[in-house]
């Protein structure tokens, strides 16, 4: 009997540390097949983000390092700067004039995507050329066209007789230029993810909508664009962070690198980046954090504006074609 | 069951692997003597041939890698930051006259070069500005930038200039009033302007004087020196009628080579090398022998040796050998870089010199004498590049954008430098 039962025991046992085991697995294997991108992320993320907030509140130079604590002292400076505010305002307009051109005209030329095309792989991977370019390249071969004496399109304005546009000495003619830029490279990005987007729509819908009555431009805007709500919010955010990001493109559009003589396109990037590593702004990292982390915070609150004006919109939309 | 050991055996491995790549940067220190192999950093193009390089393998059996910068800018951000973080410079870097004033504060990072074998290769004004509080040399002399004018014959003669080098050099001897006054009688007979780039100019006004900027303590004097004001208001003045309205550097600049746009501008050494690249297509580009108000230097560079360094004896013996008369007289024949270096003044190799695309003229002859010429070494001291381009910005403002006049210009100037503190 007492033989028996050990026998019985360690049978128990050793199922109970499978049993374990294989609860272990189902409980954490999940986790551990995510984990690289979280500790990627930790590393290469979250490990900058704090490190920036640490140096922010020190007075930090480049070559001379970690200096005496200042607290809130950076951020007061920043705000103070005039060139800061510019710099904000030129993010912003840039962005306005990049994001919302580039989001309804890649809404359209998806639409036109979708239609039964001929040689539909070519249109498709035609709309993502430019985004293959390097954006140094777009921006050096653009700031040239838009060169204020010898620039193409300031040739061709004069050609039709047009006064010629100071696209480097305006401020806005200079937004709109990068703007182009922009424009020109992501807008076929993101067409295609509006299209593959578009390719999961029920057709029923379509045809249900044309016995219906319903036109090509109606059932854009009651089936397409309600549908597409998820893709939307992804669409607007990421082109939100990436507008307000913008860097390559204007310290591209001329040779300094500053932003123009009264600041015409300095970016807050820019701006960050000028502070701590740019020969005008000597070296001050703890300015340099303290414009980074303003930063940050803006784009999370314009992001959640973003998600929550993309909410309203879009189920609106939705309940009406419902 | 198996999967999920394997697995997990997988993930340690990898996190492992991981772990020992990420600490595993650090190599050992090469043990003393002659390593192997030395590094050299350059931004744009210091003449330094691959040719060149390969005599120093040959002489010393030290393979030579070279790293060059598009330009100055990347490379300084490159130097401030790699000399912040004690680690990455190459064992030879190249450092700008612009920001080398910047450098010059953290002079102990940087190896001692003196040597009293050296102590007259250069002109003096370029080692005093190499040499620290201490009295340390930290870097020796590549090239400098004694400036001629350059100017454009065949506008002159549309214009009716004489276009000989020798009679344009008389014609324009003189003060800055002098070179404006003879702008004024060519523009009224050409559609070309005068000169490219009100910038240029007031930097040409700025270089001749010792305290503009700063003063030789350190203070930031720009908004209050009357010197640097009466140069900006002469050039703004003068600029109206007698400029291309251009921006250095800027596309449009570039452009403006190849239309014509003027017909005269300040040129040092390493200017040739632009002009020509610009407009290759160009002919008429010649060189007078004479500089407004006296003689003036633009830019120059020097190479330095980052203390951080392993072979810091060794980089040194190479700096010194690429700084030697011979080095930077095939640097000036490749690429018109005027060397610093006295003992060519005079030699025949340097002397001899001509460049073709500018009518052959003799610049070897012609930068010599120019840097005679150059008696003024204006103090540069640490915040001399952020107010220099808060005043080239406060320029372009009025001379390119015309989006201010001079004197509301001036005053966001006045705004900018106190910025900066």
């Amino acid at each position: 009997m007492s033989t028996l039962s050990l026998v019985e025991e360690r049978a128990v046992r050793r199922i109970a540390i499978g049993h374990t085991l294989n609860r272990w697995d189902v409980k954490l294997s999940p986790y551990l097949y995510v984990s690289p991108f979280f500790v990627l992320f930790a590393l290469t993320g979250l490990f900058p983000l704090l490190y920036t907030a640490y140096v922010s509140v020190f007075d930090w130079h480049i070559i001379g390092g970690q200096g005496d604590f200042v607290g809130l002292g950076n951020f007061e400076w920043v705000l103070a700067q005039e060139k800061f505010w510019i710099s904000l305002r030129n993010s912003f307009s840039i962005f306005l004039l990049s994001a919302v051109p580039q989001v309804i005209l890649a809404l359209i030329i998806a639409a036109v995507l979708d239609q039964n095309l001929r040689s539909k792989t070519f249109w498709r991977m035609g709309v993502l050329v430019p985004y293959v370019v390097a954006p140094v390249a777009v921006a050096l071969i653009f700031s040239n066209m838009f060169g204020d004496q010898y620039g193409l399109i300031n040739n061709l304005l004069g050609r039709i007789g047009l006064d010629p546009v100071g696209w480097h000495s305006q401020v806005v003619p200079s937004h709109l230029a990068i703007a182009t830029m922009v424009n020109f490279r992501w807008t076929g990005y993101n067409a295609l993810i509006f299209l593959a987007a578009m390719q999961a729509v029920p057709r029923d819908y379509y045809e249900a909508a044309m016995l219906d009555g319903a036109g090509r431009v109606r059932q854009f805007l009651s089936i397409t664009v309600p549908s597409l709500r998820p893709t939307l919010i992804f669409v607007i955010i990421t082109s939100t962070i990436g507008g307000l990001q913008i860097f390559d493109e204007p310290r591209m559009y001329d040779s300094a690198g500053t932003g123009g003589a009264s600041s015409q396109w300095l970016t807050i990037t820019m701006y960050i980046y000028n502070q701590g590593f740019g020969p005008a702004g000597g070296g001050q990292f703890g300015h340099a954090a303290a414009a980074a982390w303003i930063l940050f915070l803006i784009i999370i609150v314009v992001g959640l504006i973003n998600l929550a004006a993309t909410r309203t919109i879009a189920s609106s939309g939705s309940r009406s074609a419902s | 069951m198996s999967t999920s050991r394997r697995t997990l055996a997988a993930a340690i491995t990898g996190a492992v692997t991981f772990a020992l790549l990420a600490s595993g940067c650090s190599s050992a220190p090469a043990p003393g003597g002659t390593p192997e192999t030395l590094t050299l950093a350059t931004f744009n193009d210091f003449g330094y041939t691959d040719a060149m390089l390969a005599e120093y393998t040959d002489l010393t059996g030290i393979k030579i890698v070279q790293n060059k910068a598009a330009t100055s800018n990347d490379a300084r951000t490159n130097y401030f930051t790699k000399l912040g973080a004690g680690s990455g410079l190459a064992d030879v870097e190249a450092v700008e006259i612009d920001w080398f004033a910047e450098l010059m504060q953290y002079s102990d990072k940087l190896a001692d070069l003196s040597n009293p074998d050296l102590a007259d290769r250069w002109v003096q004004w370029k080692a005093d500005a190499a040499t620290d509080p201490d009295g340390r040399l930290i870097a020796y002399g590549t090239d400098i930038g004694p400036q001629a004018i350059c100017y454009r014959s065949d506008l002159f003669a549309a214009a009716g200039l004489p276009t000989d080098r020798a009679e344009v050099a008389a014609l324009i001897d003189g003060d800055w009033a002098n070179y404006f006054s003879v702008g004024e009688g060519f523009v009224a007979n050409s559609d070309a302007a005068w000169f490219d780039s009100s910038g240029a100019i007031l930097q040409g006004i700025l270089n001749q004087d010792p305290e503009t900027l700063e003063s030789t303590d350190g203070t930031v004097i720009a908004t209050t020196n009357p010197v640097v004001e009466t140069a900006y208001t002469d050039v703004l003045d003068a600029g109206s009628t007698l400029s291309a309205h251009l921006s250095q550097w800027s596309d449009d600049w570039a452009a403006g080579f190849a239309n014509g746009a003027f017909a005269t501008m300040l040129c040092p050494g390493w200017m040739l090398g632009v002009i020509e690249g610009n407009a290759p297509e160009v002919t008429g580009w010649d060189i007078a022998n004479v500089f407004p108000g006296g003689g003036g230097n633009w830019g120059g560079s020097y190479l330095t040796v980052p203390a951080q360094g392993k072979n810091t004896e060794a980089a040194k013996k190479f700096a010194d050998w690429l700084t030697a008369p011979e080095q930077q007289l095939k640097a000036f024949v490749t690429t018109g870089n005027f060397p610093s270096q006295t003992s060519l003044y005079n030699a025949d190799e340097l002397l001899s010199v001509t460049r073709p695309y500018f009518n052959d003229a003799p610049t070897g002859q012609i930068f010599s004498d120019r840097s005679s010429a150059v008696t003024v070494a204006p103090f540069k001291g640490a915040k001399y590049f952020p107010v220099m381009d808060a005043l080239q910005n406060a320029i372009t403002r009025v001379d390119v954008d015309q989006t201010e006049d001079a004197s509301a210009s001036w005053t966001d100037f006045v705004t900018d430098v106190n910025a900066i503190g």
